[in-house]
């Protein structure tokens, strides 16, 4: 598991004023974010299920991107509203694997259940045999 | 012995006639003794056509060409002639048809009777059930109504008094949600009882199916009740509340740990493929592999509590922000409950697709005793006595 913390704001043009929003587009800029990795999770530090979904994956010996959206000053918060316009209720954590939404813990749950999630990390190269 | 009537009650004309000879017989039988019983004809719809019976005689003796369909008449016509002579002859009594026409009139009268017995036991059954449920009503308005109050008084958050809150279980989703449990494992039980009829004889696939699917959609409404009632208090849902400590025993998360479903049941099922043993087995890893990662996030969950403790500042106020930090931690509680449930509903569902119908049947009905027997012993265990040596 590895955490981006600053690289992700490099395609950012710096602006003097920092309070204005920096992403023009913060759902393109998820899905740029997304598309850079196998498998991605969107999360905030202090989130119990959080955890649970990255243990989840570790589990399997799959390695996710992990994104804390508490600890990026900058495009946090943007990207928390963001997630919650696309999942309609909570923010995290949200999955997308090989550029895909695959969604919140229960739909990673359900699709582990039904076998569906294994042949999905395969093909985007997260898991072999 | 009454199969010629048809279904509305109304006898075809075959019917008609052999209740006429039956009703000769009778009435024969009442001019011998003298019983008035046969005469009110209103209770037995089936004996109506006595009137014309008695202008039987006049109307067909010896005047109807013999044809099918009267030719029971000109049988009955001459028994009638026997009988009439026997009942001219008072010494003999045709002690046979007197038996006959009054076991056959003992039955149905019986049979009435029973009828009418049960239709009002159902009556006052179902009287009982709508007073219970009325008066269930209200006390659950009662209820609702003393959490309010006790809320304006703010006896419910903070200090000593919060534990009386707890005990004196004002909670009314917590008590609409125990009595909804109750009706949940009557009908747990009925569910059970019909698998259990059903598969000791042949049925078809296309049944059995909508038994099995009416067995996991009533899985589904416990799943739906239990996430109604964790959202008023999700520690009772965690800790099974409802249930008797020996059950509570073998609890994760709320509820039964689904890997360990699979093992329960599978030892049940025979003639498995390959196939099937394979997808069952990748299941139960599945399923392992979800419940670790929920427990490790319930883990971090108390972690993160204990830590949020030690921080707060002794004699902080209600509405601090670390006290209410510090309760919406609490908060996600709720969510490891619905996830569980979550996990149990979705793997119920695999093992019903991996299965074919009668092995889902049986898997379910194995699961349905486990918990009845698991209930069962925890009832034993709590009413026993405890040893003291």
């Amino acid at each position: 598991m590895h955490y981006q913390t600053e690289s992700w704001n490099s395609d950012h043009k710096p602006t003097k004023s920092s309070s204005s929003s920096v992403i023009t587009d913060p759902l393109a800029h998820i899905e740029r974010l997304a598309s850079d990795n196998a498998v991605v999770i969107f999360s905030m530090s202090t989130c119990c299920m959080c955890h649970a979904i990255k243990r989840l994956f570790c589990g399997m010996g799959v390695n996710p991107t992990v994104y804390e959206l508490d600890e990026d000053p900058i495009s946090g918060k943007e990207i928390e509203k963001a997630l919650i316009l696309l999942m309609g209720v909570s923010s995290v954590p949200v999955v997308f694997i090989g550029g895909k939404l695959v969604g919140a813990m229960d739909r990673v749950l359900a699709s582990h259940i039904n076998g569906t999630l294994v042949p999905l990390l395969k093909q985007a190269g997260a898991l072999w045999l | 012995m009454w199969e010629f009537c048809q279904t509305d009650g109304s006898l075809d004309l075959f019917g008609w006639l052999v209740t006429a000879r039956i009703s000769i017989f009778i009435e024969v039988i009442d001019m011998i003794t003298p019983t008035t019983q046969f005469t009110s004809t209103s209770t037995m719809g089936v004996y109506e056509p006595i009137h014309q019976i008695s202008m039987w005689d006049d109307t067909f003796g010896g005047t109807i060409s013999p044809n099918t369909d009267v030719c029971i008449i000109t049988q009955a016509d001459a028994k009638l002639d026997d009988k009439c002579e026997y009942a001219s002859d008072r010494s003999l009594e045709p002690a046979e048809d007197n038996q006959t026409a009054k076991s056959i009139r003992d039955k149905v009268q019986r049979r009435l009777a029973q009828n009418r017995e049960a239709a009002r036991k159902s009556r006052l059954r179902k009287k009982a059930y709508v007073q219970q449920l009325e008066t269930s009503r209200l006390k659950l308005a009662q209820l609702e109504l003393e959490l309010e109050r006790a809320r304006h008084q703010g006896l419910l958050i903070g200090g000593a008094t919060a534990n009386m809150g707890l005990c004196g279980n004002v909670n009314s989703g917590i008590a609409a949600f125990e009595m909804e449990y109750g009706h949940w494992m009557e009908e747990q039980q009925r569910k059970n009882s019909d698998l259990r009829n059903v598969l000791q004889s042949p049925i078809a696939d296309v049944e059995l199916r909508l038994l099995v699917e009416d067995v996991l959609e009533h899985y589904c409404n416990l799943f739906r009740m239990k996430r109604d009632a964790s959202r008023a208090d999700a520690f009772y849902l965690v800790f099974g509340m409802w249930r008797t400590p020996v059950e509570q025993f073998f609890l994760w998360i709320g509820g039964f740990q689904p890997s360990e479903l699979i093992s329960v049941v599978m030892p049940q099922l025979e003639n498995l493929t390959d196939q099937q043993l394979a997808e069952v087995r990748n299941l139960q890893h599945s399923c392992q592999q979800a419940e670790d990662a929920l427990s490790q996030g319930m883990e971090k969950l108390r972690q993160t509590l204990a830590q949020s403790i030690t921080t707060l500042a002794a004699g902080a106020g209600s509405y601090s922000s670390q006290v209410v930090s510090t309760m919406e931690k609490l908060e996600s509680l709720e969510s490891f409950v619905q996830q569980a449930d979550h996990l149990r509903e979705q793997t119920l569902r695999r093992m019903s697709c991996i299965l074919t119908m009668r092995q889902a049947a049986k898997g379910l009905l194995a699961f349905g005793e486990y918990f009845q027997r698991l209930r069962a012993l925890g009832s034993l265990w709590a009413a026993s006595p405890r040893k003291f040596t």
